[in-house]
C-alpha cells in the first residue's frame, strides 16, 4: 500500500511482514523508531507469533539474537553508531557461527567527540566482520532490502546488516509502497534452518577451533559471501518480477554510458548526486554514477564492468579510516587493481557527522576533479581556516588532549591571538 | 519543486507540521518529503523542519537552503537566528504573531518579497481558542494552503486527521480552517 | 525477615554424624534417595575423555548439575556455556564431551544467549524445553555481569549456574571479583605491603541475585553433591530466572593437591568461609548448618595461594580472614544451635 510515512515506520512494517520470531534490541545509543514500532506491533498482535525482548545493552541484544537464531528462530535486531561498537564482539560471533540474523543499521557517526548524526563510520567499523552489508538509497529500498535480506541471510546462513542512513532516511517522511502480507509471504517462505540447537538432536555448537581447522572455517565463511554475490542479483530480479521495483542487487548505474567521470557512492547521498548529475549533464559535463548497494560482499567484477571506459572515478565516502583514507575508495581501488588503463581514482570524504552534502558542493568538487585532480582525500566543505590555525599551533607547540576542545579554545581565543 | 522551511521551538510541533504538510501533498497525488533538522533539541530550543513537494520523485537529500516558503511558528526567533537565510526573491513568508510585520521589525524583509506573499496570522491565539493550547502548527498549515495554493484545505484537514484523532483532530481542523478563511479573505480584500 | 536460622531441608533422611567424613555412600541409602549420578540412567551429559585437570572441581560440579537438570527436565534441556575452562576442556575441536544440546557463544554473554534460546523455544511452542546457562566466576560475576543482571531483571526462564573457582583459572590464574582476600593470583602477587588480593574488595553475586527478587537463588558446594543435585532439581521446579552459585576448588589455581578438592570444598563450608544458603523471591529460606566447625587456617594452609600468610607468620591477615568467616557464620546463622535443627 502506498503511504506517506516515516522511514523508520515503513521499515518496521516491512520487518513485521517478514514474520520475525524473535526481536531483540537495545533502544538507545542511538536508535531509530524501528524497534519502538515493532514493539508496539508485537503488543497489538499486528505481528503475531513473535517474542519481543527488552535488553540491558547492545551486547545483550545481539547475544540474545545469537541464542534465538541458534535455536532456529527468525531473528531481527537494530542498532547504530556506538551501539554497534558495543556489540562488536557478538557481531563477529554471529557471522562466525553462521547465524542468519537480520540487523538494521541506522548509520551514524562514532565518537569522540560525541555526535549523533549521520555518516557511515559505524557500518565501516564492522565491514570485516563477515556480515553481508547492503545500503539503502531510499526508504522504499529500505523496505525492499529488508524483505530480500531475510531470504538472502537464510539462503547462505550468514547475518546481514541493512544499512539505512540515520536521520536522513530513518527520520524522513516520504512516499513508500509497503507490500501486503500475501506478497511478502509469496517471496519469503518460513525459515527452515538446517542445524539448530535442539534436545531432540543434541549437537554442540560453538566449539573452540584450533590452527588445524581455523583457516578452512574462515575460507568457507568467505565462500558463503561469494555465494551471496551470485544470489543477490538473482533475488533482485525475482523481487522485480514480484514487486515491480528495482531494489537491491549488487549495484546500479545512472547515466554511466559514455561518461568520462563516474561517481561511486553508497546510501541516500546517491539521490542528491543524481540531481547534480542531471544538472551537470545539461551543462554538457560528461558524468555518471554507480550506486553501490552490496558493500559486503564487494562486487569487484561488476564494478570493474561499470567503470570500464570512464577516465576518472570519484568515490564519495561517508566515512574514512583515519591514517589511511576512504574505505569505499580503497575498495574501489582494489577492484581496479591490475586493470589495463584503469581510470584515475579520486576520493572525496563528505557528510561526516551529519554535515549536509549539498548539490553546490558536489557540483564544485566534480568540476574540480576534472580540472585540478588531487591525490589522497578531499574533505568536502572542510573549514580550512580553523584547521590551518590549529595545525599551525600544533607545529609550534606540542598539543595533547582532546582535539575538539583544543579546537574550541583556538576558535574562541583566535580573534584575541591574531 | 516547492520547498518549505518551518522554524519554531521544541514543543510547538515543528516536525509534525512538516510531516502533515507532506501528507497533505501526498493525498493530492504529489511526491513529498518531510524531515526535521536533525539534533537533540529539547523543549523550547529553536527547531527547523523541512518539506519538499513536487510532481515527480524527490531524490534530493540536502537541507532546504533556498526555501520558496518560510513558516515562522515563533516570532521570538527573529532575535536568535537568521530565519530568512536563502529565501527566494519570489518566496512566501508566513509568521505566527498578533503584531504586524512592521511592529515585528520585518517591514524591510517583507518589502523584498512580492506583494501578497507575506502574511501574519495570530496562530497561537486561534489555536488557544479552538484547541485550548497555543499550538500553532496546524493553524499555520491552513494559512499556508490559502497563501500559496500549493495544497487544498481539505487535504490539510485530512492530514491533520491522520496525525491526530478525535476531538483534538477536529479542534485542529477548525483552527486551520479559521486561519485559511482569514488569509483567503485578506487576499480577496487585497 | 530472612530465615537463615532455618536449616535447609535435608537431602537425606539419615543422620550419620560420623566424625571425619560426611560422605554417605549411596549404598547406605534407599534407591529413591540416591544421587542422579548413582543411577545407571544418568545422562552422562559430560562424557569421559574431556581435558579437565585431575581433581577439577568444575568438571565434577558441572557433571552433577547438568545430569540433574537433564533428569529434572526429562532430557529436554539446552545448555548455553560461557567461554572458560569448562567450555575449553569439553570441546577440543572436532570432539565434544557434551551429550546434550549445547551452544557456546562468547565469554560474557551466556545469560543473554540463554534468554534468546528461551525466547525461540517459547515462540516455537516448545514449552517442555528448559534452558541452563553456565559459566565460571569470571564469565558470571565480571564480564558477563551485565547480561546476567539483565536476565535476572527480566525474569527470563533460564537457570544460570556459576561455577566459582575464585579466579580466571583458564588463562593463568588471574584475579576476578570472586577472588577472596589475601589469595595470590597472577595479578595479585604475594608481594608488597598487602600481599595477595586486597581486603575489602569483591562482591556477593548470590546476594545481588536475591536483590533482583528472582524465584530461586542458591549457594552450593561440590562438598555436598547430593545437596547440589537437590538444588538443581528444585530450581527446575520454578519458572523464571534462577541462580545457583557453586564453589568448585581448582587445584591449579589454588595450588592444592588434586586429591584435596572435595576436602577443601568441605573445609570452606565447615569453616564458614563459604556459607551455603538458599533463597526464594529475595528472601533467605534456610542455610546449611556447620556440623563440625574448623578454624579458617585449616582451610587456608592446604592452598599455595595463601602460602605467603604462613611463610612469614602473617597473624593480622589470618585474623582478618577468620573474622570474615565469623561474620558469615553470624550473618547466615551457620551454627546449629540447640532447638534450631
Amino acid at each position: 500500500m502506498l503511504k506517506q510515512v516515516e522511514g523508520s515506520i515503513s521499515t518496521a512494517e516491512a520487518i513485521g511482514l517478514c514474520r520475525p520470531e524473535v526481536i531483540c534490541a537495545y533502544p538507545i545509543t542511538p536508535q531509530t523508531h524501528i524497534v519502538e514500532g515493532l514493539g508496539r506491533m508485537v503488543r497489538t498482535g499486528e505481528v503475531k507469533n513473535c517474542e519481543f525482548i527488552n535488553v540491558e545493552s547492545e551486547f545483550g541484544a545481539l547475544s540474545a539474537c545469537i541464542g534465538s537464531s541458534a535455536a532456529g528462530a527468525r531473528t531481527y535486531t537494530a542498532t547504530s553508531s556506538q551501539g554497534l561498537l558495543f556489540m562488536a564482539e557478538a557481531v563477529y560471533n554471529a557471522s562466525g557461527m553462521g547465524l542468519p540474523i537480520v540487523m538494521t543499521l541506522g548509520t551514524r557517526a562514532i565518537g569522540a567527540p560525541i555526535n549523533i548524526w549521520n555518516d557511515h563510520s559505524d557500518a565501516m567499523s564492522m565491514r570485516d566482520a563477515g556480515w553481508l552489508q547492503m545500503f539503502a538509497e531510499t526508504n522504499q529500498e529500505s523496505v525492499d532490502l529488508h524483505i530480500q535480506a531475510f531470504r538472502l541471510a537464510e539462503a547462505v546462513s550468514m547475518p546481514i546488516m541493512v544499512c539505512v542512513d540515520g536521520f536522513i532516511l530513518t527520520h524522513a517522511v516520504e512516499r513508500v509502497d509497503v507490500p501486503t502480507q500475501a506478497e511478502v509471504d509469496a517471496f519469503l517462505p518460513p525459515y527452515d534452518p538446517v542445524q539448530v540447537v535442539d534436545p531432540k538432536e543434541p549437537i554442540s555448537i560453538g566449539a573452540m577451533v584450533g590452527p588445524d581447522a581455523f583457516t578452512e572455517v574462515k575460507y568457507l565463511q568467505n565462500y558463503k559471501l561469494d555465494l551471496a554475490l551470485k544470489l543477490i542479483p538473482e533475488l533482485a530480479r525475482e523481487f522485480k518480477k514480484k514487486f515491480d521495483r528495482d531494489s537491491g542487487g549488487l549495484l546500479r548505474t545512472y547515466r554511466t554510458e559514455d561518461a568520462d567521470m563516474v561517481v561511486v557512492a553508497m546510501g541516500s547521498v546517491n539521490g542528491t548526486i543524481k540531481d547534480v548529475i542531471d544538472e551537470m549533464r545539461a551543462d554538457g559535463f560528461s558524468i555518471g554514477l554507480v550506486t553501490l548497494v552490496s558493500y559486503r560482499p564487494f562486487p569487484a567484477e561488476e564494478l570493474r564492468k561499470a567503470l570500464s571506459g570512464c577516465k576518472q572515478t570519484v568515490v564519495v565516502d561517508r566515512s574514512f579510516a583515519i591514517g589511511m583514507g576512504g574505505q569505499l575508495a580503497a575498495d574501489v581501488d582494489h577492484a581496479l587493481r591490475n586493470v589495463d588503463r584503469a581510470p584515475q581514482a579520486l576520493s572525496v570524504i563528505a557528510g561526516l557527522g551529519g554535515r549536509p552534502v549539498s548539490r553546490a558542493s558536489l557540483r564544485g568538487i566534480f568540476r574540480k576533479a576534472k580540472t585540478e585532480p588531487w591525490e589522497g582525500m578531499h574533505f568536502l566543505d572542510l573549514n580550512q581556516k580553523i584547521v590551518a590555525t590549529e595545525v599551525e599551533h600544533m607545529s609550534s607547540k606540542r598539543r595533547s588532549g582532546p582535539i575538539a576542545e583544543n579546537l574550541l579554545r583556538r576558535v574562541s581565543v583566535a580573534p584575541v591571538a591574531e | 519543486m516547492l520547498q518549505i522551511r518551518i522554524h519554531g521551538r521544541g514543543g510547538q510541533g515543528v516536525v509534525t507540521a512538516a510531516e502533515m504538510l507532506s501528507v497533505a501533498a501526498f493525498l493530492e497525488g504529489k511526491h513529498a518529503q518531510a524531515f526535521p533538522s536533525f539534533g537533540s533539541e529539547r523543549t523550547g530550543a529553536p527547531v527547523v523542519s523541512f518539506c519538499r513537494i513536487d510532481d515527480k520523485e524527490i531524490r534530493l537529500r540536502e537541507p532546504i537552503m533556498e526555501p520558496d516558503v518560510l513558516i515562522i511558528q515563533d516570532p521570538t526567533l527573529f532575535k536568535v537566528i537568521d530565519v530568512f537565510q536563502g529565501i527566494k526573491r519570489d518566496g512566501y513568508l508566513l509568521v505566527n504573531s498578533n503584531k504586524t510585520l512592521a511592529e515585528l521589525g520585518l517591514a524591510q524583509v517583507a518589502a523584498k518579497l512580492p506583494t501578497g506573499h507575506t502574511r501574519v496570522v495570530a496562530a497561537s491565539e486561534i489555536a488557544l481558542k479552538h484547541i485550548g493550547r497555543p499550538l500553532p502548527n496546524a493553524v499555520l498549515l491552513g494559512a499556508f494552503a490559502a497563501l500559496s495554493g500549493a495544497v487544498r484545505l481539505v487535504s490539510v484537514a485530512a492530514a491533520i486527521r491522520e496525525a491526530f484523532s478525535g476531538k483534538i483532530a477536529e479542534a485542529n481542523v477548525a483552527a486551520a480552517t479559521e486561519a485559511f478563511e482569514a488569509v483567503s479573505a485578506a487576499s480577496v480584500a487585497a | 525477615m530472612n530465615d537463615a536460622t532455618k536449616e535447609m531441608e535435608p537431602t537425606q533422611k539419615l543422620k550419620f554424624y560420623q566424625k571425619g567424613t560426611f560422605t554417605v555412600g549411596n549404598r547406605l541409602v534407599s534407591e529413591a534417595d540416591r544421587t542422579v549420578q548413582a543411577s545407571i540412567d544418568r545422562s552422562n551429559a559430560i562424557t569421559c575423555g574431556h581435558r579437565g585437570c585431575q581433581g577439577c572441581g568444575e568438571a565434577l560440579g558441572a557433571r552433577y548439575v547438568v545430569d540433574a537438570a537433564m533428569r529434572a527436565t526429562n532430557n529436554n534441556l539446552i545448555v548455553v556455556n560461557a567461554t572458560g575452562c569448562l567450555e575449553v576442556f569439553t570441546t577440543p575441536y572436532p570432539e565434544t564431551s557434551w551429550q546434550v544440546a549445547w551452544v557456546h557463544s562468547l565469554f560474557g554473554n551466556a545469560a543473554a544467549v540463554g534468554t534468546g534460546v528461551a525466547a525461540a523455544m517459547r515462540v516455537k511452542g516448545r514449552s517442555e524445553v528448559r534452558i541452563l546457562a553456565q559459566g565460571g566466576d569470571g564469565g558470571s560475576t565480571d564480564i558477563g555481569f551485565g547480561c546476567l543482571s539483565g536476565m535476572f531483571e527480566r525474569n527470563d526462564d533460564v537457570l544460570y549456574v556459576c561455577y566459582d573457582n575464585e579466579g580466571y583459572m583458564n588463562t593463568g590464574v588471574q584475579r576476578s571479583s570472586a577472588t577472596p582476600p589475601a589469595a595470590r593470583t597472577a595479578t595479585t602477587d604475594a608481594v608488597g605491603d598487602e600481599p595477595g588480593n586486597v581486603f575489602g574488595t569483591g562482591k556477593s553475586v548470590p546476594k545481588i541475585a536475591m536483590a533482583h527478587g528472582i524465584p530461586y537463588v542458591a549457594i552450593a558446594s561440590v562438598a555436598d553433591l547430593h545437596d547440589l543435585e537437590r538444588k538443581v532439581t528444585k530450581a527446575m521446579g520454578f519458572h523464571g530466572a534462577r541462580y545457583i552459585h557453586v564453589q568448585v576448588p581448582c587445584p591449579l589455581g589454588w595450588g592444592s593437591a588434586s586429591h584435596d578438592t572435595i576436602r577443601l570444598a568441605r573445609l570452606a563450608v565447615e569453616s564458614g568461609v563459604f556459607p551455603i544458603f538458599e533463597a526464594e523471591y529475595g528472601v533467605i529460606t534456610g542455610s546449611r548448618k556447620i556440623r563440625n566447625r574448623v578454624p579458617v587456617v585449616e582451610y587456608l594452609k592446604l592452598q599455595k595461594r595463601y602460602a605467603h600468610l604462613f611463610k612469614n607468620g602473617d597473624a593480622p591477615r589470618l585474623e582478618r580472614l577468620q573474622k570474615l568467616a565469623d561474620r558469615n557464620i553470624a550473618e547466615f546463622n551457620l551454627l546449629a544451635h540447640e532447638g534450631n535443627v
